[in-house]
């Protein structure tokens, strides 16, 4: 007999896909237009996205960046963003002409393959969205190049609005010319930190100073020489202790020595509008970890990082990461060509020839990020907030604090009246013999559980589990990422349904068995596939 | 805990840290049993952590206990689980409130009460539902707890009655003696006991086939999605319209439902995959909660769970292995893990269930299998001969 696949499952139905191209290339910063360009040159149909200019509502919410209330009212003039942004980038047009379909202000919320736990999708597929449209579109290559976004760093103030990813300033100066910022200190030296800084003195940004906990800059020295004669004061071996202004706002940042140096000076006070969050420039891994591609933590690469070959694919058939989001050293920022190149051999998918030379010693950015938050956030015994959405402090993190809504914080000791104790766990009695997880942290604290996505809290959260435990930063298993990679109205996500006449016909069986719902006092007392009851009608439970 | 202190013995050995394993393990600490848990990975990191939270299992024998232990736990357990009562399910057709009515007459038949809504009074308890719902049921019983929350109390109450966990531990196989199982052979080396309890999940029947029991069962993916959190509704245990779910304390809509996809259960490094699926999900939670339409994705995942030919669950104690327990819920765990727990604690101490007639939990009940039974439900397709 033919095997006659479970009509009530997915068996033996693909995916519709609303549209198909050769090739979708995922971001058009670098390299991004490079592997669009490449790829059109070698005769394929090219689909290129970018979310940029995003909503100004998405901005508030510092997604996909740590935009900290650092953009003007222009981000609301939406026509007048998109204008921007297509003329920030010169190689757009390039790409027009090139016959390649650029969609700006196009996000993709999640890319999908098949493999060995999923059966039902032909290949690739991506969910594209703009601002009234989803809808899935599928590919024979997807190239990911959805670059870096700035490590969070929790210290007093960092909630306010000034308190900005350099990234996402740099992202506001140069693509959107809607950056508020006037007078800003930088927190952190490293390479990426240094470039950025000197991007936005470009665009009329007054660098009023660098901290870092560090006696002398991680990154470039030329680029430091170059602040520095501009003016740009080093704070190095100091933290920031607290962002200060009335209410929202920020005017000044304070810095103190950290314990460790043995700077003697005292604190200070530096007058400044923005703070800029630079200790830390991380891969955008969000859609490459999703889909299941196997990443491991390279401190010389940025971060967690997917695993990669030298044509840029990842561990997933046809999913390849190009530009930042496959890994940052200071070569490469200096440098867009290696990125472009990236992009290119991704397109061709050729083996890359030659390595890379360095350009240098690359620092270890895992002691570096444990240091900034052994200093900023654990020494400073503060109760800021490392994740904003939820509300939950380093000390609660490390405590596997019950969140504040269960009011688990004021009950009283357990008593024989009422046995409900107040959680007296920490870390140490999830560990056993194993590094801490971070996503088993998340689950019962809820830190990265927001709207955020845990964008601002997820290195820090990995570096407070590094340092409780002891253990150096790549020890620690990397938070799970998971699609919608942007948050996504429930409306907007259901216009990407598939559910078709068949589907609605059995959605409502969970496994499809009546026999699964038989109430016990009437089950058979033997089961037999042959004479089990196919077509009754019930309802999960 | 430190190496030097590992378990190396135990009276009892439970194998697989869900919640089904986890109670167990708990309901014997509860009584003096020396007890250690093993998980190949971390707690509660399959099906466990991934539900949908439900605890109103009237079709099982377990029913009783499920609904007399659960506003108790929070306080028999030290720790909070998110308990809360009563439920609501919403129809927006007459299809679905017939298919929902099913669950009112085989609670009413134990005793338990709900009370048929018309459409005027689902808005009322619903603030999120929508002005098109044909009506829905209340039921004066059952709730949802968080199950992220569950396992990790059932643990740590377990920990405090001296009972252990052993995380990152893989079974490799038992050691045998006059026909039962002296100890479990792990990476983390062996552990002598008197008893095991398989309780692994989709792993069950790949470790019951390491003792000769055919143990049959296949794997499926199922998948859900949570939105932003929103105000608390006066009620989060609603759900209907194909969807299984609640609002959590927190505010977030946690749904999921929709097909499912059998698969060859490997164990992957990874979470399980999740597909567009969500797409479907969040198109059947807008229409249930047109209120709600507009709060916002943040997480979709799936889960991969176990299933036995009729989808009920095997706790049973099979002569043939002497002091083994086998246990699964097949696809329907969660809830009733305050009961199944006890369930087993008595299977493993006095060799039947003294609260509950679980008899149609036996193993025995597929002793008429079809060898090909995979291929004849189009489950798996299987190669014979």
């Amino acid at each position: 007999m033919p095997f006659r696949p479970d009509p009530k499952s997915i068996a033996g139905t693909d995916l519709p896909v609303h549209e198909r191209t050769q090739v979708l290339i995922i971001g058009a910063g670098p390299a991004g237009l490079a592997a669009a360009l490449q790829a059109a040159s070698l005769g394929r149909s090219v689909i290129l996205v970018d979310e940029n200019p995003l909503s100004a509502e998405t901005m508030g919410e510092n997604v996909p960046l740590h935009f900290g209330g650092g953009m003007t009212n222009a981000v609301r003039n939406r026509n007048a963003m998109l204008e921007a942004v297509v003329e920030s980038e010169p190689a757009f047009s390039e790409a027009f002409d090139a016959g390649i379909d650029i969609r700006l202000g196009t996000t993709c919320w999640g890319v999908y393959a098949p493999g060995p736990d999923v059966g039902w999708l032909p290949g690739p597929v991506a969910g594209l969205m703009d601002g009234d449209r989803s809808w899935m579109v599928g590919a024979e290559q997807i190239i990911v190049a959805a670059g870096r976004r700035d490590m969070g760093l929790s210290f007093a103030g960092w909630e306010k609005n000034g308190v900005v990813g350099i990234t996402a300033a740099v992202r506001l100066a140069k693509r959107y010319g809607a950056l508020q910022a006037r007078r800003a200190v930088v927190l952190g030296s490293s390479t990426e930190a240094l470039q950025s800084a000197l991007e936005l003195r470009d665009a009329g940004v007054e660098i009023a100073a660098v901290i870092d906990h560090v006696f002398e800059p991680l990154g470039s020295p030329v680029l430091w020489a170059q602040l520095a004669a501009g003016g740009t004061r080093g704070l190095f071996g100091y933290v920031p202790r607290e962002a200060v202004g009335a209410q929202e706002s920020v005017e000044a940042v304070i810095a103190s020595p950290w314990r460790a140096s043995d700077s003697d000076g005292a604190e200070l006070t530096i007058a400044c509008d923005t703070v800029l969050l630079g200790v830390g420039a991380v891969p955008v891994i969000e859609l490459l970890d999703s889909v299941g591609c196997q990443t491991v933590f390279d401190g010389g690469r940025g971060g967690v990082v997917p695993v990669l070959d030298g044509a840029q694919r990842t561990t997933k058939v046809g999913i390849f990461a190009v530009g930042d989001c496959a890994g940052i050293w200071a070569a490469k920022t200096l440098d867009p060509e290696i990125a472009r190149a990236e992009g290119r051999r991704a397109a061709s998918q050729t083996e890359q020839v030659q390595a890379e030379t360095s350009g240098g010693p690359t620092p270890d950015f895992g002691e570096y990020r444990l240091r900034w938050v052994q200093a900023a956030v654990i020494d400073s015994e503060g109760a800021a907030h490392v994740c904003q959405c939820e509300e939950v402090t380093a000390h609660e993190i490390l405590e596997v604090r019950p969140p504040r809504y269960l009011g688990w914080e004021d009950l009283p000791p357990a008593s024989e009246a009422d046995p409900v104790r107040r959680n007296r766990r920490d870390l140490h009695s999830l560990l056993g013999d194993s590094p801490p997880h971070p996503d088993q942290v998340k689950r019962l604290t809820r830190a990265g559980m927001g709207v955020c996505q845990g964008r601002r809290c997820r290195e820090q959260v990995a570096a407070l589990l590094a340092l409780a435990a002891n253990v150096p930063l790549e020890s620690i298993p990397a938070a799970t990422h998971r699609a919608p990679v942007r948050p996504m109205r429930l409306n907007l996500a259901a216009l990407a349904s598939s559910e078709s006449a068949a589907m609605a016909e059995h959605w409502d069986t969970w496994f499809g068995m009546p026999s699964q719902y038989v109430p016990y006092w009437d089950v058979p007392e033997t089961y037999t596939a042959g004479e089990r009851d196919q077509d009754a009608e019930v309802a999960s439970e | 805990m430190s190496l030097s202190q590992s378990p190396r013995g135990a009276t009892v050995a439970v194998i697989g840290g869900g919640a089904t394993g986890l109670s167990a393990g708990w309901w014997l600490a509860r009584e003096g049993v020396d007890v250690v848990v093993l998980d190949r990975g971390i707690i509660g990191w399959g099906a466990s952590g991934r539900n949908g939270g439900g605890c109103s299992h009237h079709f099982s024998p377990l029913f009783v206990e499920e609904q007399r232990l659960w506003p108790q736990m929070d306080g028999l357990l030290g720790y909070p689980t998110e308990f809360q009562a009563k439920r609501i399910r919403i129809a927006y057709d007459e299809h679905q409130l017939e298919l929902y009515g099913r669950a009112v007459r085989n609670a009413a038949r134990q005793g338990f009460a709900s009370t048929l809504l018309d459409a005027r009074e689902v808005l009322e308890m619903v603030p999120l539902a929508g002005e098109d719902a044909v009506g829905g049921y209340f039921y004066d019983f059952g709730g949802h707890a968080n199950p992220h929350r569950t396992v990790q109390a059932y643990a740590w109450a377990m920990q405090d009655l001296g009972g252990r966990v052993m995380q990152h531990t893989s079974v490799r196989g038992f050691r045998r003696a006059g026909g039962r199982v002296i100890g479990v052979m792990t990476d983390q080396g062996e552990i002598e006991c008197d008893q095991v309890v398989i309780a692994a999940g989709p792993a069950t029947g790949r470790l019951a086939a390491m003792l000769d029991l055919d143990v049959p069962m296949v794997a499926a993916r199922a998948e859900m999605i949570v939105t932003e959190p929103l105000p608390l509704m006066p009620i989060g245990g609603v759900d209907g319209n194909g969807l299984y779910g609640r609002q959590t304390l927190r505010g977030n809509l946690a749904y999921g439902g929709g097909p499912h996809e059998w698969i060859e259960f490997g164990e992957a490094a990874g979470p399980p995959s999740s597909t567009p699926l969500m797409a479907n999900i969040a198109g059947r939670l807008a229409r249930m909660f047109p209120r709600a339409a507009h709060a916002r994705i943040i997480r979709s995942w799936a889960g991969i769970i176990e299933n036995t030919p009729d989808g009920r669950p095997i706790l049973d104690k099979p002569e043939a292995t002497g002091n083994v327990v086998i246990a699964t819920l097949s696809s329907i765990g969660f809830g009733l893990s305050p009961a199944s727990g006890r369930a087993i604690c008595d299977l493993v101490l006095r060799g039947a269930c003294g609260f509950a007639d679980i008899s149609s939990f036996s193993l025995s009940r597929f002793r008429r299998l079809e060898a090909d039974w995979q291929s004849l439900q189009g489950w798996r397709e299987t190669v014979t001969g």
